[in-house]
């Protein structure tokens, strides 16, 4: 598993970049992480849905689905979209430093 | 005391319990099936109505007539349960008490959540085939179809038999070559996934096979809003496919008494499921089966049969205050149609992702590939529903525990 740094702290991710161990994240990790991403600044909003995602991760050991999120963090789809283009799921699971979430089958 | 089962839900899961809890328990136990119609639907049969090769009246039977001699059946709708009460309260006002509860009321479409799927050009130029309504409807729309876009879209998972949106591209292919345009016909497949289908293997050769039948893939395309009049799906991140005619299976979500019941469902109205023993984590003495469960397999028929097995086993134990047998594996069996008169089979599990080989063994159905055989199997499955499936009998050859001779397991490298 390739090791990087972030914060002056070397951590495990794999292939895509994602925490292989959440314990070893910081909340001063994820503005680098973000601007890794494309995202200059982490905006209120943003971490709201950080901290949602930790804490859906220590609930239930992944991260939740876009429709999730939309439905229960308190922000709507089309706004988890503004603020992690692309992928919000994904993106945002990242920079929360938790696991890659599991898609459904 | 006779022991109350009230099973919610007369489709696949709630009618094979019912009958198999009858078979084992005869009159030591009273059960009651809920449904709020009397039309058991043979989904499997949806994905033909639009090509015609299904008639809509064929795949609609009774649904008290498909439940054993001494099964109660109620018809009403469900207003909610009380869990901690151990009391289903129906729409019709009765009220019924239970010492094992069976949720098995599905999966219920959800197109109104999609920006504008229901609104211009819905059932014009709009379509889904998860229900029969919109199957039957389709049917006239793709007869008069001579030409353009044809889009096929999954909006997000779960839904039920993820294959079927697949199935319908290339029965498409088929139809448009059968009546000599398929030149004019231009068809996409447009998936949130990052591939044709969530397992690497089965996603390669199905992916193979739509390249092969000329089908474009577009995949990571979450659609935030479909535009009927403009002719145009639009995903959250601002791309968009056009299309002439879209068929869009839409989100979906259990059955809404499931979100009005305190503490049985998640935010989509699934039962939050043990996956090995299918007790809910609501209760102890709630089980679900089938669609209903928020378990990490297909919502498809073949899950719902295997697990049958395992639910009835627990619910007998549960009776006799004897632990339960965590013994699902997520067995699933699916026959994929590809056109032409062919079909593949795929068989896998929780861990066990759909691989090449034969079924059930060495000598047996291909898997993951194209054969007459299949075909024929996927037909004859409709007579198998009914007559053995839905009656409790076990199927000779589908054992509810996946088997692993006849499948090519890929070699495990060791070390790096």
């Amino acid at each position: 598993m390739p090791t990087t740094s972030y914060a002056g702290t070397d951590v495990t991710v794999n292939e895509d970049g994602f925490f292989v161990d959440p314990a070893q994240w910081r909340e001063e990790m994820a503005p680098e992480i973000a601007r890794e991403a494309g995202i200059d600044t982490l905006t209120e909003q943003h971490w709201q849905v950080i901290k949602f995602m930790r804490q859906e991760y220590a609930d239930n050991g992944t991260g939740p689905t876009v429709r999730a999120l939309g439905k229960t963090s308190g922000v709507s789809v089309k706004e988890l979209y503004r603020l992690f283009p692309k992928g919000p799921a994904k993106l945002a699971a990242k920079i929360a430093g938790i696991p890659k979430p599991h898609g459904c089958i | 005391m006779t022991k109350r089962i009230v099973v919610l839900g007369g489709g696949t899961g709630g009618t094979l319990t019912a009958n198999r809890l009858r078979l084992a328990l005869g009159e030591s136990v009273e059960i009651t099936v809920v449904d709020r119609d009397d039309d058991h639907l043979y989904q499997p049969g949806l994905l033909f109505v639009p090509f015609g090769l299904a008639e809509p009246g064929e795949l609609v039977r009774s649904r008290p007539r498909q439940l054993r001699h001494g099964i109660a059946y109620h018809r009403s709708g469900i207003d909610h349960v009380d869990i901690a009460r151990d009391r289903v309260h129906l729409d019709d006002g009765t009220v019924l008490g239970y010492d094992v509860l069976v949720v098995a009321t599905g999966a219920r479409l959800l197109p109104e959540e999609t920006e504008g799927l229901t609104g211009a050009g819905w059932r014009e130029t709009v379509f889904t085939f998860y229900d029969l309504p919109g199957a039957t409807a389709l049917t006239s729309a793709l007869a008069g179809f001579d030409g353009g876009r044809l889009v096929v879209n999954v909006v997000d998972l779960p839904i039920k038999c993820p294959v079927a949106p697949l199935e319908f591209c290339f029965l498409a292919d088929w139809y448009f070559r059968e009546r000599g345009i398929r030149d004019e016909v231009e068809l996409s497949y447009v998936t949130p996934l990052d591939g044709a289908f969530t397992k690497p293997v089965a996603a390669r050769t199905l992916g193979g096979l739509l390249a092969d039948k000329g089908v474009e893939l577009v995949t990571e395309f979450n659609t935030g809003q479909v535009d009927g009049n403009g002719g145009r799906l639009v995903s959250f991140d601002e791309r968009e496919v056009p299309f002439d005619l879209a068929v869009v299976v839409p989100l979906h979500a259990g059955a809404a008494y499931v979100g009005r019941s305190a503490g049985l469902g998640d935010e989509f109205d699934f039962v939050p499921t043990d996956e090995r023993t299918l007790q809910s984590k609501a209760h102890p003495n709630v089980f679900v089966i089938g669609d209903a469960a928020a378990i990490p397999t297909s919502k498809a028929g073949s899950v719902t049969h295997f697990e049958g097995e395992v639910l009835t086993r627990n619910i007998l134990r549960f009776l006799n205050d004897r632990p339960l047998d965590a013994s699902f594996d997520g067995h699933t069996n699916c026959f994929i149609e590809s056109g032409f008169g062919k079909a593949l089979l795929i068989d896998f599990n929780y861990d066990t992702e759909p691989l090449p080989g034969h079924f059930p063994a060495g000598i047996g159905m291909p898997l993951l590939k194209e054969s007459r055989l299949n075909h024929l199997g996927k037909l004859m499955f409709a007579w198998l529903y009914w007559h053995s499936l839905l009656p409790g009998r076990d199927l000779p050859g589908l054992t509810s525990e996946m088997p692993r001779a006849g499948k090519k397991f890929p070699t495990i490298s060791t070390g790096g």
